[in-house]
């Protein structure tokens, strides 16, 4: 069962070949079974139960849609009435959130089974999983590796088949990195096609939350669920929401293919290289036209990012100070002990380096020269997509550096890390929609390719995808001891 | 660029960060390196540049001038560290 | 050594939306604690503000009452600070690109116009109330005020005295009561005050360090705090000493100002525009539609008043001072078929005196503009006289009765009839020839005697024209 597609699943749910209840404990079983993967934070057993038994009934009066009765699981920075909710973090590893956020409520009204909750790295902020307080979650290619992050539970879970699909966030590549590192497909929506309300905000600007599937098709379902406007989000675009699984079978005609040489340089790890021309040969095989872009100013990505992002969550995370809710340290001196010592006492290193950074970018005499700036290059960058993008339809290129690393590899310097977000910082800066789709694999690791769209093209590049999917098996492969 | 550990002291202060002594230094040196990744940035010339706040070229949405919100007092303070009399407490805040 | 003063006024006023700047939660005062704080105002993870139209709408009408610019383009920005009232750890302000640019009032004080200066007024959000009672060494925070639209009012350092600065005050807070923006409520913290104090030689152009004064919530408070001060800082300049830039708290009962000690360390509010809103534009059609929308203000209504009503500039000025008060003098004049004048002095006399005493708000007057306006015809018609007249309003301030109705039915009206006023004369003079020898002696004031007499004969309702007129006649002998 867990091999199947979500349009497999719930033919199979139609046709009563099982019920929700049944495929809701064969998921929440395998979840028990690889607890040593550290994929998941909580393991919502009873809620996900009462939720299939409903879904059953749903499906019974033949009511409901494509996902009635479908497990998945949350990252675990979507806000879950009742159910823990903790970021990654120790902060808050006591917060049970009172409330759904938007994406959660559309699962719920779609009727899907929430499974649990899955790690993810403290407050968005990693690429590997490592600065989560439960510890990382490992890779199902390699368990001695990172899964990616931030999203590295979503990405570990599905790859290990814990369950069908998940949702992630990505704010710096934070759902394209861990599904490249773990051989699955993410995208990352245009900033505003994905309500951000209850979503855990790391950095305003850029967060955007979006679909984790094993398939081009699969992850439409869940977009198409999680799109649309939301009054509770100012951020939120009033766009319509098209079919996404609409023209996924249309092949591509003369498509054309961007590259941008930034992401070609002599930088590039030569077998990465390899296996992403082998991609882009197969698209030319089906008529899709290559051209080379210039983005000139995407070098300058790294550090416009990391100023806004880390200004705007020193800000975002100014709220958790032990008054309403959240950790508070034992028996504070006085108001400024408490303050200090909760948070000291809850953040990790990264959350406070990040803190630390956006306090200093924004503090008087330097807001210019930083915060100010970066959204200056910010501008440059984006406009460099918008001209790419107005002479092809797609971007390509690769999504991380390196295929997964050894646990404990980069956690010993920060800016190592920060820079194996360099293929995928810049369209968040640009806000565009992007994916990751399995491109094979080096050393027996995968590799992901990542395809960039224009605003709202989340169709085309499902499409693109897919059309890939349907000639290629790279997504279908399943780490060894999952099968 | 580099900050000194005061430097580090007072940027902690301002965001209420507890940082131990022995890591300071540790957090110096990371928040020095980080910013020299930072100063990248003054290699291009942004003078005529404007600032881009928002992905999204749009206005702020109004919202109509109506009460949607009922007293959820009790669901919310269940998860408060301190509370008595509806009221979140705190170590006395001197004026 | 002559001393000038420098006063700038920062004032906050609380707009009379339903809801919150920023969520759905109710703005209504006295709710218990935490009841009127919903997930965005408690500033829980992942919650998001939402613009508040109204908030929006009043802030647009100030700027258009002051003539002041309205920025079509305006910014939210984040003020970062921790405190425990304030639940996100920064505050939704505006700071580079307020929603309203600059503009004026006009004051009078001692007979003269002067023209204040606002800088600008931009919206932001009210934090919540700490509360210092006993809670064995630990504050209570309630949320129920957090969220609140707040417009904040900022004044160029125009005034030069404590006068001129409560006249500003009291300028604005009539203003945004007209407009209907704020209920301007200082007990409840609706309209708040702070001042910026500084004091240089006479003559000097650069201006002396400025402390600010906090917790005035009265407008004598802000008078004599801001004298205080400018003793105190007098005083500290001319021994020697140097003024420190800093906060102080205006203590009513020991009528000083201290020094707020925490907020020695320069804050530093890291200002950045708030990456969850997005910019506002106001459309010239919204513009133009506010305008339209405006009330008559109270400068012109004043103006009005005077030139269409013929009132001095003082009764103008009380019949102004609130919308509803001058609506009720209009309303009281058109019932009384254009009596003006009794109408603007029994208003801002008897009604204003004893509405105060049960301290009433004009809307909450016991006797409404149709009844004021019928006994006041009555006044000018002569059926009572003047001080009958108050007896007739004091029934009416207990009941449901018209005038007329209770004229009759106490046989109030006046005598007029001239033979029987004369009658009553002849007999009273006729009966005290002393007090007549006395006033024909020359003893003016014994003529108050006979008034008296004939008034009481007639229980009050001989028209005192026509008494005083015969009186004389009679007593010429």
């Amino acid at each position: 069962m867990h091999n199947k597609t979500l349009i497999e699943l719930a033919a199979g749910l139609r046709s009563r070949s099982y019920s929700s209840v049944e495929l809701t404990q064969h998921f929440l079983s395998r979840i028990q079974q690889h607890q040593d993967l550290n994929a998941f934070i909580t393991v919502s057993e009873d809620i996900a139960l009462q939720q299939a038994e409903q879904a059953d009934k749903k499906l019974a009066n033949d009511d409901g849609g494509l996902l009635t009765g479908i497990p998945l699981a949350q990252k675990d920075i979507f806000c879950t009435d009742g159910v823990k909710t903790t970021c990654g973090s120790k902060m808050l590893d006591n917060f049970i959130a009172p409330y759904n956020a938007t994406v959660v409520e559309k699962f719920n009204d779609a009727g899907a089974v929430m499974l649990g909750k899955l790690n993810m790295d403290e407050f968005a902020m990693g690429s590997s999983n490592e600065t989560s307080f439960y510890g990382a979650s490992k890779n199902p290619w390699n368990s001695d590796t990172v899964p990616g992050g931030s999203s590295g539970g979503s990405a570990a879970a599905i790859a290990a088949r814990l369950t069908p699909a998940a949702t992630g966030t990505d704010t710096g590549g934070s759902i394209r990195q861990p599904a490249a590192l773990c051989g699955i497909t993410g995208l990352k929506p245009t900033y505003g096609r994905v309500s951000r309300y209850g979503m855990i905000a790391y950095a305003s600007s850029l967060d955007q939350g979006g679909p984790m599937a094993r398939s081009a098709a699969d992850a439409a379902q869940l977009l198409q669920v999680m799109a649309g406007f939301d009054t509770k989000d100012s951020t939120s675009v009033d766009h319509p929401v098209p079919d996404y699984s609409a023209d996924l079978n249309q092949p591509l005609q003369g498509l054309k293919i961007g590259l941008p040489e930034q992401f070609f340089s002599d930088d590039l790890d030569q077998a990465i290289a390899s296996v992403i021309q082998a991609v882009i040969d197969e698209y030319t095989k089906s008529g899709a036209q290559i051209k080379s872009v210039s983005m000139p100013h995407l070098d300058y990505a790294i550090p416009a990012y990391y100023v806004i992002a880390s200004a705007e969550c020193s800000s975002n995370l100014s709220r958790y100070d032990g008054v309403r809710f959240g950790y508070r340290c034992q028996n504070p001196q006085d108001l400024e002990d408490m303050y200090t010592r909760s948070r000291g006492e809850a953040f990790g290193a990264e959350v406070k380096r990040r803190i630390l950074m956006g306090t200093y970018a924004l503090s008087a005499g330097y807001y210019d020269a930083y915060y100010l700036k970066a959204q200056k290059v910010r501008r440059l960058i984006s406009n460099d997509f918008k001209q790419a993008l107005s002479e092809v339809d797609v971007l390509m290129g690769p999504v991380s550096p390196t295929t997964a690393f050894k646990l404990g590899e980069k956690t010993g310097d920060p800016i190592q890390m920060y820079l194996s977000d360099i293929y995928t910082i810049a369209i968040n800066l640009a806000g565009l929609p992007a994916m990751s789709i399995p491109a094979g694999f080096v050393n027996e690791m995968p590799v992901g390719l990542q395809i960039i769209g224009n605003y709202f093209e989340e169709a085309k590049l499902l499409q693109t995808a897919h059309q890939y999917q349907m000639v290629t098996d790279w997504h279908q492969r399943t780490p060894h001891g999952f099968e | 660029m580099s900050l000194t550990a005061d430097d580090v002291k007072k940027i902690a202060h301002l965001a209420r960060l507890g940082i131990d002594q022995q890591n300071i230094d540790n957090y110096t040196q990371d928040l020095s390196r980080m910013l020299d990744l930072m100063t990248q940035m003054n290699d291009l010339n942004t003078d005529d540049v404007a600032p881009m706040a928002h992905p999204l070229d749009q206005q702020q949405r109004l919202r109509p001038d109506e009460v949607t919100e009922s007293d959820q007092r009790e669901k919310f303070q269940r998860i408060a560290p301190q509370v008595e009399n509806g009221l979140y407490l705190v170590p006395k805040v001197i004026d | 050594m002559e001393w000038e003063v420098v006063i700038g006024l920062e004032i906050h006023a609380q707009l009379a939306t339903k809801s919150k700047i920023f969520s759905g939660a109710s703005t209504a005062y006295g709710a218990q604690p935490n009841t009127q704080a919903c997930a965005v105002d408690l500033g829980l993870p992942g919650v998001l503000p939402v613009l508040n139209q109204e908030a929006v709408r009043m802030a647009v009408k100030f700027g258009l009452a002051i003539e002041a610019e309205i920025t079509h383009y305006s910014v939210f920005a984040r003020k970062n600070y921790f405190y425990p009232d304030l639940p996100k750890g920064y505050q939704i302000s505006q700071f580079e690109l307020p929603i309203v640019g600059p503009g004026h009032i006009d004051i009078d004080v001692d007979g003269n116009t002067k023209r204040i200066g606002v800088t600008r007024a931009h919206l932001e959000e009210d934090a919540g109330k700490s509360l210092h009672a006993d809670f064995q060494g630990l504050t209570g925070i309630d949320l129920n005020r957090a969220g609140t639209p707040l417009l904040e009012i900022v004044s160029e350092p125009d005034m030069r005295s404590a006068k001129e600065a409560v006249a500003y005050m009291r300028k604005l807070h009539e203003l945004v009561r007209y407009l209907e923006i704020c209920d301007g409520n200082m007990q409840e913290g609706s309209f708040r005050c702070d001042a910026n104090v500084s004091v240089r030689p006479k003559g000097q152009q650069e201006f002396g360090t400025r402390t600010e004064l906090k917790n005035i919530n009265s407008f004598r408070f802000v008078e004599r705090a801001i004298n205080h001060e400018v003793e105190r800082q007098i005083d500290v300049i001319e021994n020697g000493g140097t003024i420190i830039q800093e906060t102080r708290l205006y203590d009513a009962d020991a009528d000083e100002t201290r020094s707020m000690r925490t907020k020695e360390e320069a804050n530093d509010y890291r200002y950045f525009p708030d990456p969850d809103l997005l910019p506002i534009y106001i459309e010239d059609s919204l513009k133009a539609q506010l305008k339209s929308e405006l009330p008559e203000l109270p400068a012109a209504k004043k103006e009005r008043f005077m030139s269409q009503f013929g009132l001095d500039q003082e009764t103008a000025g009380i019949l102004t001072s609130t919308r509803e008060l001058a609506q009720f003098f209009e309303l009281t004049v058109e019932a009384s078929d254009n009596v003006v004048k009794l109408a603007a002095n029994w208003i801002s006399g008897d009604l204003i005196g004893a509405l105060n005493k049960q301290s009433l708000e004009i809307t909450e007057s016991p006797i409404d503009p149709v009844r004021l306006g019928g006994l006041i015809k009555r006044i000018s018609d002569n059926t009572i006289s003047g001080k009958i007249a108050k007896q007739v309003f004091e029934a009416m301030w207990h009941g449901q009765d018209s005038a007329d109705d209770i004229i009759e039915a106490q046989g109030l009206k006046q005598i007029t009839d001239t033979g029987a006023i004369e009658a009553i004369i002849d007999t009273i003079i006729a009966n005290n020839p002393k007090q007549v020898e006395q006033y024909l002696g020359g003893k003016e004031k014994v003529f108050g005697f006979f008034v008296g007499q004939v008034m009481k004969e007639t229980q009050g309702k001989a028209s005192p024209a026509e008494v005083n007129k015969m009186l004389k006649q009679k007593l010429k002998k």
